[in-house]
């Protein structure tokens, strides 16, 4: 629903201004608001420039990448060994890697749940059904209700691989499409549990996860950038090849102090 | 028509003879719009399932699944009793269609035990009952109902109608089959409504003034004349609905919580065929295993509705045979 939102929004405000070619950015889902800020502010500086932003999650944008319809890819994994093979098999140079931002996958419970904190085997225990009451991980006599993104997502991946070390997730996990569904969701569900970035938790309670130190820590900008916070990972753009031109211009603005300024003000956290 | 022709044919030859070609080049147009139709019908089915076969005839797309895996109940944690888990993103995906069909036989229960009564009543009220100012008025508002985008509804039930029903009937889980099911059931009552209204107002006046010179109230010569002798239309009208309900997509992605559960609950969160093509099918490796599964399922809600259209096609032409008969 989202991503045709962002189609449609994005059709409407640059089908009149086609004549420019444009620098096109395609990807993940939990990048694109970054993504159009950055956008907004370097064309707001370069007048001319276009940069065109559309989400729809981290494989559709490489899967752009690969067929050749974007010109940089915002994953918020890192690419595949066999989407590696594809764009070497098409256009004869290896995608390049730049990790942009990093990101705290936050776990969202409502505001009138009483935990506070929960470690990463909590977590799995939580999401792979075994643990289906507060009451086990110190919460009130109520039954778990899960919540969790499609299986398109990047985040869906992220937690799969971290959280529940690629088991599968409980079936009775309700799949959501979009990180914004699943806040508004658990804000509405009082024994709800969600997951997804640091930046999307508004109107619910983000839950302290146990790092390995033993010490359990909010996915803040200092946690996560160093690394405390169990759950972090970089957000990535990827080009075919080393990047060029305007695309190289864009790319280095996001790492430039103000691109990553721009990163702490949407709620992720600066990789410089 | 050939007799038309003919007395035509008398008058100037000429004239004739243009018509003749006139009517023979109708005719062709009228037959080729009318394959079209069949040949697309024809066409999407070969394209689904060439998609979808090589699930069976690769060996490689074939180590993934195969019919056995998703169909019977899998043992895939040690330990753990055998089950039906569709998870297929990860490193041993696990395709079985049992959750599918069980979430979508669930919501499409909910909205036909909801909107075949309520269908049907509101049609036998319309063409019996109401007053005909009223009816005038009633047909086009319920039918308008039919052009309300799948995706309001859809987005009435995720936000509005799964808080009352949460606060109503206190579900664990906020979206489940009862408010797709329900959401559901306001796009099939149009139709059902519609269909089964036309096969009431169609049968002959000669039947109601009959019963009611027999004796009969205005209530029994509704539900002992009418509606019996308009049963092939409502039936029609009910395996409609039943095809518009079970390939519904955007109300059930959005409002039944996707879950891909396998129990007797109504209120679980389910996850239905269709919704379950239209979420995954955005990132899906094309050729790859998930993507033969997706297309799969295609084939198979092909399938059901063919055969479900197919039995009510006998049961239909039974009824007719039948109340003609006693009818002779």
């Amino acid at each position: 629903m989202k991503r045709i939102a962002f189609a449609v929004l994005t059709a409407l405000t640059l089908a009149p201004a086609v004549s420019q070619a444009a620098v096109t950015v395609k990807g993940s889902d939990t990048m694109v608001i970054l993504a159009q800020r950055w956008a907004e502010n370097y064309m707001k500086k370069n007048a001319g420039k276009k940069i065109q932003v559309t989400g729809g999650g981290s494989g559709t944008g490489i899967s752009a990448l690969i067929n050749g319809t974007t010109d940089v890819a915002n994953s918020s994994r890192p690419i595949k060994g066999d989407e590696v093979a594809k764009v070497r098999d098409r256009f004869n140079v290896l995608p390049a890697e730049t990790a942009v931002a990093k990101d705290g996958v936050a776990l969202y419970v409502n505001d009138a749940n009483g935990v506070t904190q929960l470690t990463v085997d909590q977590l799995r225990s939580i999401y792979q059904g075994d643990v289906t009451n507060w009451k086990a991980v110190g919460g009130a006599d109520a039954p778990i209700v899960l919540y969790s993104r499609e299986n398109s997502s990047g985040t869906y991946v992220f937690f799969k691989d971290n959280v529940l070390k690629g088991e599968d997730y409980a079936a009775s996990a309700q799949t959501l499409p979009g990180t914004a569904a699943v806040v508004n969701a658990v804000s509405k569900e009082k024994n709800g549990i969600g997951y997804g970035g640091a930046a999307y938790a508004k109107g619910v309670k983000e839950v302290k996860v146990v790092g390995k130190d033993g010490q359990a820590y909010l996915p803040s900008a200092e946690n996560v950038k160093s690394g405390k916070y169990p759950l972090s990972r970089p957000l990535f753009v990827y080009t075919r090849g080393k990047a060029t031109g305007e695309t190289k211009d864009f790319i280095d603005y996001c790492l430039s102090a103000e691109g990553q300024a721009i990163v702490t003000q949407v709620g992720y956290f600066p990789v410089k | 028509m050939s007799t038309i022709l003919k007395q035509r044919a008398a008058t100037p030859a000429a004239e004739g003879r243009r018509r003749q070609v006139q009517e023979a080049a109708i005719e062709l147009g009228i037959t080729l719009v009318a394959l079209t139709g069949i040949a697309a019908v024809i066409l999407i089915f070969v394209f689904v399932a060439r998609e979808a076969i090589p699930l069976f005839s690769n060996p490689e797309l074939a180590r993934e699944t195969d019919l056995g895996r998703m169909f019977l109940p899998q043992v895939w944690r040690a330990g753990r009793p055998a089950a039906f888990i569709w998870q297929p993103v990860g490193g041993i995906p696990k395709y079985s269609m049992i959750p599918l069909f069980v979430g979508t036989l669930k919501v499409t229960a909910v909205a036909m035990l909801v909107a075949v009564p309520v269908g049907i009543a509101a049609a036998v009220f319309s063409s019996e009952f109401a007053p005909p100012r009223l009816r005038e008025v009633l047909k086009p508002v319920i039918e308008l109902l039919a052009g309300i985008p799948s995706v309001v509804l859809g987005f009435f039930a995720l936000v509005v109608m799964a808080t009352w029903l949460q606060s109503a009937f206190g579900f664990t889980s906020r979206l489940n089959a009862v408010g797709a099911g329900l959401a559901l059931a306001l796009t099939i009552i149009p139709v059902i409504y519609t269909v089964s209204e036309d096969a009431l107002t169609a049968v002959p006046r000669s039947y109601r003034e009959a019963s009611l010179a027999l004796g009969a109230t205005r209530w029994e010569t509704a539900f002992r004349v009418v509606l019996p002798a308009a049963a092939p239309g409502v039936l029609a009208a009910v395996v409609l609905g039943f095809g518009r309900a079970i390939g519904e997509t955007m109300i059930v992605l959005m409002a039944s919580g996707n879950a891909a559960t396998t129990t007797w609950s109504f209120g679980d969160s389910i996850r239905t065929l269709p919704a379950t093509i239209a979420a995954e099918m955005g990132e899906v490796v094309v050729g790859g295993g998930h993507y033969a599964v997706l297309f799969f399922i295609g084939v198979e809600l092909f399938v059901f509705t063919f055969v479900l259209n197919s039995l009510a096609a006998v049961a239909v032409r039974r009824l007719v045979r039948k109340m003609s008969g006693a009818a002779a």
